[in-house]
């Protein structure tokens, strides 16, 4: 089982349960998590999919893929260390317990 | 051997299922719907005869194959001919009939130039010519919703953000419907377009030269990419000719659309009124609902299988993106139309690597446009009969008449 945690900016937590292979992006969508909006569907074409990884996970999450980085730069809030787009890391168990946190503005 | 529209003839394994159709009739491309529950009905893979293709139309196998730019390139064509078999009409496209590594390149340079950020810095030129030409309409009693709207506003903002120095509105949206046609098959659409073809697409790569283009446009800034070596400049030429295929048609499309879908259900445009944050999601269900882009195909560039079928090296696949964003498996009650689904996820921009890079541009001229017509307009009142216009890979409008109640 692959337990993911959304921290909302006023501090509020949601944890769910994600099925391995699918994305942040898309297990926040399939539990109506606020503030990840996704409008290109994972294309890495939007940034509104923006999140901050949490603490030590960020060695688990990897990498950010080529061409992210230029993406979160045009996200509405500030892009930090921990910055990924969520639609770009993909669940698996090794990721149980992940802990995200959703920016003050997305869109 | 001989080709078959261009492509190898298939002989396709016998139990993929057979639809018996021609898929690029006037008749389907005018009310593709039943041709599209046709074909999601026959099975998650079907063979065309007609020509020789296989086909998807079920969500998760069109989503699938469309994105799987492993086993099905782009850069033998999306369209019936294979490019490595055939000669293309003009020179194949750098984005969009490439695979990586060359498609990685080009893509972060176009991906840059379109991007959100850039798209902020258009808004106010986009809202400022909607506010000018919708309080135009609203003078007049009646409009023709295609030529007076849909193709008025794209070609006044899209080249003055390319920063073209030319502009011939006729010739930018006929381009488009050109090139659509010419992914089809050898049909009067596509025949007609090829007419058309040297005159209109002359002038085009005479616009994209860099003389032809302001020193602060979007054009420039692909321009630039090439100074600083990213590509070369020839390859930059060709990179803004993609913006001038695939960035006006489309959107014209995308605002004709908007348009049918709102005046045809009244009432969802009083919810879009009430609520001007279901702006940016009303767009995605026009675009869900009528599928600008309707079919662009992919080809088989490896022995590979797309639902447990076999699908031989060089069989060109048929993606009904149409289809796939109908399909009632994905959508619930896929026909209504409601402005408040967020269908995030449907096909219409595409999907994976290839996805629409020029989004969110189409989003925000699509959001310029709404917000102020749901500022203005009391009421979108179809004045006439909608008639749609056949074309190879668009669905989009030919006539729409409208009466614009001003509030
Ligand atoms: C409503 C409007 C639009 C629709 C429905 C649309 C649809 C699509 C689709 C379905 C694809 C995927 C093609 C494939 O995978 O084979 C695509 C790609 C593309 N679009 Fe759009 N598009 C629209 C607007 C625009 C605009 C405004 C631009 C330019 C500014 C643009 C430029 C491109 C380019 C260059 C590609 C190729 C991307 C690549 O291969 O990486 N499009 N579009
Ligand atoms: S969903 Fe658009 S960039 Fe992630």
């Amino acid at each position: 089982m692959i337990n993911v945690t959304y921290i909302q900016p006023d501090g509020s937590e949601t944890t769910v349960t994600a099925q391995p292979g699918d994305s942040v992006m898309q297990t926040a969508l399939n539990n109506n998590i606020d503030g990840i909006i996704a409008e290109c569907g994972g294309s890495m074409a939007c940034a509104t999919c923006h999140v901050y990884v949490e603490g030590e996970w960020a060695d688990q999450t990897g990498a950010r893929m080529d061409g992210e980085e230029d993406m979160l730069d045009c996200a509405m809030s500030e892009m930090k260390d921990t910055s990924r787009l969520s639609c770009q890391i993909k669940l698996t168990e090794a990721l149980d317990g992940l802990r995200v946190h959703i920016p003050e503005e997305q869109a | 051997m001989t080709l078959i529209e261009g492509h190898r003839p298939l002989t396709p394994d016998p139990s993929i299922p057979v639809l018996d159709i021609d898929p690029y009739s006037d008749e389907i491309l005018l009310d593709p719907a039943p041709y599209h529950a046709a074909l999601r009905d026959a099975g998650p893979l079907v063979y065309i005869p007609r020509y020789s293709v296989l086909a998807v139309g079920r969500y998760d196998e069109t989503r699938k194959t469309f994105s799987d730019h492993e086993n099905f390139v782009s850069s033998r064509g999306i369209g019936l001919n294979d490019f490595k078999l055939e000669k293309p009409w003009r020179p194949p496209s750098i984005i969009l009939e490439v695979d990586p590594p060359d498609h990685t390149k080009t893509r972060k340079v176009m991906s840059k130039a379109l991007s959100p950020k850039i798209v902020r810095t258009l808004m106010n030129d986009f809202t400022a010519a909607a506010e000018v030409l919708v309080d135009r309409l609203l003078e007049k009693s009646e409009i023709e919703g295609v030529v007076d709207l849909a193709e008025a506003f794209p070609t006044t903002v899209f080249p003055a953000a390319v920063g073209m120095k030319d502009v011939n509105a006729r010739h930018l949206v006929d381009y488009g419907a050109i090139v659509f046609n010419a992914v089809g098959p050898d049909n009067d659409l596509r025949r007609r377009a090829m007419e058309r073809a040297p005159e209109v697409g002359g002038w085009i790569t005479a616009a994209c030269a860099r003389d032809r283009l302001t020193d602060d446009g979007l054009g420039a800034l692909v321009y630039s990419a090439a100074d600083a070596g990213e590509i070369s400049h020839e390859e930059a030429a060709m990179l803004v000719r993609s913006f001038l295929s695939a960035g006006v048609d489309t959107t014209v499309t995308g605002i004709g659309n908007a348009l049918w879908c709102l005046s045809q259900n009244p009432d969802q445009w009083e919810v879009l009124k009430a609520n001007t944050l279901l702006i940016r999601p009303c767009f995605e269900e026009v675009l869900r609902y009528t599928s600008p882009v309707h079919t662009f195909l992919r080809t088989a560039n490896l022995d590979a299988e797309i639902a447990g079928y076999p699908v031989p090296e060089g069989a060109k696949i048929m993606c009904a993106l149409g289809a796939a964003n109908m399909d009632p498996a994905k959508w619930h009650d896929p026909e209504a139309f409601r402005v408040d689904r967020k269908p995030v996820g449907h096909m219409a921009f595409g999907a994976g690597i290839h996805g629409c890079v020029g989004q969110n541009i189409a989003r925000g001229e699509l959001e310029a446009v709404l917000s102020v017509m749901a500022r203005k307009v009391a009421r979108i009142e179809p004045a006439g009969e909608a008639v749609w216009r056949p074309n190879n890979a668009i669905h989009a409008l030919d006539r729409l008449p409208l009466k614009l109640i001003p509030n």
